[in-house]
């Protein structure tokens, strides 16, 4: 046993911290990296909740940098966020388009009826493919695109208070600021 | 009597309880096979170790569809697993492309090896040195203690 070989397993403990403490600071695994950075909106054409006769499109979303919610009545989660959309929609004016997810109509307008309508426009996506064309594969998820529809942020999961001002205004604040600079008003 | 009627009974409900089951529509059989293939090889965004044949999760189910749909309107494997891989990323695909965010995954383990090839063709060289490197003094001695 010669004095470098004293420190072989000295070496192998180190790596193997620094191989832990990467890995276990890895995001949760059910957080999926959007591809969609940075893409314009999906192209799509589906009923409006409101009056199923009026079709909405990717162009509904344009003019305004907004928030698209993902939800449903059957997710629970979509509940407890409520309250902070209807927050969202009152104090930080900024227009939250919902997408309807997989669910039943009557059932979503009644949820409207009885915890109060937060957004601005609800897109009934009854088959579940413009969630897909968005990478989405659960409830509820939140996107904020800019004002010419651009994808800019995504959040799988509950938005609450916290999460709204840790990491969606960061996100929004540097949006309205490039806008305020494109155009001096 | 009885319990053979059971039992009868129970084993024509085996095929009922075989996972999800889509009675989706074929041309041909070709098709299918496709088909089948292309839900093994995709996993499910929801589940971390479940493939789309093997998960009931709602987005399972759309994705399902979603293969069945663009299999019929003639599209390849390869445009539906790029369509499936622009939209939900590496994790999609069991088998993850090899990018620069994938690389190691990919040859890490080849690294590996080398590097415990290296190691162990070190230790066994240094040992066979050793071995040939006995002092003189030792083996005089060794001599006289075995005629002793």
């Amino acid at each position: 046993m010669n004095a470098r070989s004293l420190f072989v397993p000295l070496g192998i403990f180190l790596a193997l911290v620094v191989t832990l403490a990467v890995g276990f600071r890895l995001d949760d695994p059910h957080k999926l990296p959007s591809e969609l950075i940075d893409r314009p909106f999906p192209a799509f054409s589906l009923p409006s909740l409101a009056d199923q006769a009026q079709t909405l499109t990717e162009a509904s979303l344009t003019g305004e940098i907004a928030l698209v919610n993902v939800w449903a009545t059957w997710c629970a989660a979509c509940v407890i966020e409520h309250p902070e959309l209807m927050r969202i929609a009152r104090e930080e004016g900024l227009p939250i388009y919902g997408i309807n997810y997989n669910d039943d109509v009557d059932k979503a307008r009644q949820w409207l009826v009885r915890y109060d309508n937060p957004y601005r426009t609800v897109i009934v996506d009854g088959e579940g493919r413009l969630a897909i064309d968005l990478g989405v594969y659960g409830a509820p998820e939140t996107f904020v695109i800019d004002e010419k529809g651009v994808i800019q942020y995504r959040h799988v999961g509950v938005v609450s208070r916290d999460i709204f001002d840790t990491t969606l205004r960061p996100v929004i604040d540097v949006l309205r600021s490039r806008q305020a600079a494109i155009e001096p008003s | 009597m009885k319990s053979v009627a059971l039992l009868a009974g129970f084993l024509l409900l085996v095929p009922m309880a075989q996972g999800a089951i889509d009675a989706y529509p074929f041309t041909d059989e070709a098709m299918e096979s496709r088909y089948k293939a292309l839900i093994e090889e995709l996993r499910c965004p929801q589940c971390l170790n479940t493939n789309l044949a093997g998960s009931d999760a709602m987005i399972a189910q759309d994705l399902r569809r979603e293969v069945h749909r663009m299999l019929l309107a003639g599209n390849s494997d390869a445009e539906i697993l790029d369509f499936m891989h622009q939209r939900y990323g590496d994790f999609i695909l069991y088998e993850p492309r090899v990018t620069s965010r994938t690389w190691l995954l990919w040859y890490g383990p080849l690294i590996l090896l080398l590097a415990a090839g290296a190691v162990a063709a070190l230790v066994v060289r240094r040992g066979a040195a050793r071995a040939n490197d006995i002092p003189d003094v030792d083996k005089d001695r060794l001599r006289r203690l075995l005629k002793d």
